[in-house]
């Protein structure tokens, strides 16, 4: 028998795109751009002999959150590692101006959620993939010029990474779960380039102690940290637009010398524990064995460390 | 990969107003299945396209006796599959039809 708190409070790592969405926004809100029975698909993956998706792995939409309109992109992890490729990043760049657009008309959205699921760009159509994550970097940066934030929601069982991670630093605010992980090169990437002795994938504890959730929100590479379920991601998801900077060369300036120092403070570590011993945090080996009210206590006796982005 | 559409007739017409509804996702063991509300009151036209090569006969099968339980008259149902077993095929033409039923 499954306890009723786990039945009634789903996990964002488990749940599927759609369910993610539905379970963020307003109940029956959500208006989806160019949906599954449109059959906007990828012309390439028939070349491969693979099957493709009715909606190429992304989701695209307008909802209300609080009754705030908003916009949202939703990749499928599942889908082919929740890649970016021509049409997926076509339709994510497509909502991205069409947001840059309406700034400032009625049909301004308030923020834009991206639901990021990805392990980069998509192999079988690579060229059209980075072209996509080019794209999509420039049309986030359009819209948080506008003054519209653009909010990543981090916890999916792809993570984001390779193009999926730089996409969420460009983010105005990135909300994070343990579960979720944020890199460029992943873990395989990294120990076939390097050797099993730079990094071995195979760790998971050591995977998610350097990329995961809680080692990302200690050290500023997101905002907000949150318990796994749909509904901690909803209500971080209906506050985070208070805090957001505005993106001006001051806001870069800040964070490159934040990034600056940060490098000069802890570039020479080979595990996260030694970066938690020279902050000081307590028991700096036990960070991952915290449960989440303590890890989320710790947190807020910590200074954010950061505030530029 | 392998396509091929099967057609059935169905005793009855699939109740419920959605036009079309999505169940499941193309992903490693699983497939993701398009229901349509455009054929005539009784027909039920199936287009497979499949990863798994050989198994018409298994997909056959399960689709008579997916036709048989939700009677699902009146259904385009289009599959992208990624090597489902034949149990998660019929659970997920379940869900759709149940979901043709009820979404509004």
């Amino acid at each position: 028998m499954i306890p009723e708190n786990v039945m009634n409070e789903p996990s964002w790592y488990e749940l599927s795109a759609r369910a993610r969405i539905n379970g963020l926004l307003d109940a029956g809100s959500f208006n989806e751009i160019l949906g599954p029975q449109d059959r906007v698909m990828s012309p390439h993956l028939a070349f491969f002999d693979l099957p493709p998706a009715f909606d190429d792995g992304i989701i695209i939409g307008r909802g209300m959150i609080d009754g705030r309109p908003v916009a949202v992109a939703a990749q499928e992890g599942q889908f082919m590692g929740g890649t970016f490729a021509e049409v997926s990043g076509a339709k994510l760049v497509g909502l991205l101006r069409a947001v840059a657009k309406s700034a400032g008309t009625p049909q301004a959205v308030s923020s834009v959620f991206l639901l990021l699921d990805t392990g980069g760009v998509r192999l079988q159509e690579a060229n059209a993939g980075e072209m996509a994550v080019s794209e999509t970097i420039r049309a986030i940066l359009d819209v948080r010029h506008k003054g519209v934030p653009v909010i990543a929601l981090i916890g999916g069982r792809a993570g984001a990474f390779g193009g999926g991670g730089l996409v969420t630093a460009c983010c105005s605010h990135i909300v994070i779960s343990e579960q979720g992980r944020i890199s460029v090169s992943g873990p395989e990437v990294i120990e076939t380039n390097k050797g099993v002795g730079e990094f071995d994938s195979k760790d998971r504890a050591l995977v998610w102690r350097v990329t995961g959730g809680r080692s990302r929100v200690l050290l500023g590479g997101a905002d907000s940290y949150v318990k796994g379920d749909i509904s901690s991601f909803r209500k971080a998801a209906a506050h985070a637009r208070n805090s957001v900077p505005t993106l001006s060369l001051e806001t870069l300036e800040h964070e490159q010398e934040r990034l600056e120092q940060r490098l000069s403070a802890f570039g020479d570590c080979r595990d996260t524990p030694e970066i938690w011993t020279r902050i000081g945090l307590p028991n700096p080996a036990g960070i991952a064995d915290l449960t989440e009210d303590e890890f989320i206590h710790l947190l807020a006796k910590e200074e954010v460390r950061h505030d530029a982005r | 990969m392998e396509k091929f559409t099967i057609q059935a007739q169905a005793k009855t017409t699939l109740g419920g107003k959605s036009p079309h509804a999505l169940t499941g996702v193309v992903a490693s063991g699983n497939l993701e299945i398009l229901f349509e509300r455009k054929e005539a009151p009784l027909t039920v036209t199936v287009e497979v396209m499949t990863a798994s090569h050989g198994y018409k006969p298994v997909w056959e099968a399960v689709i008579k006796d997916f036709v048989e339980r939700a009677s699902p008259g009146g259904m385009h149902i289009a599959i992208h599959d990624n090597g489902a077993r034949p149990d998660t095929v019929l659970l997920r033409l379940m869900q759709g039809a149940r979901l043709m039923e009820t979404q509004s």
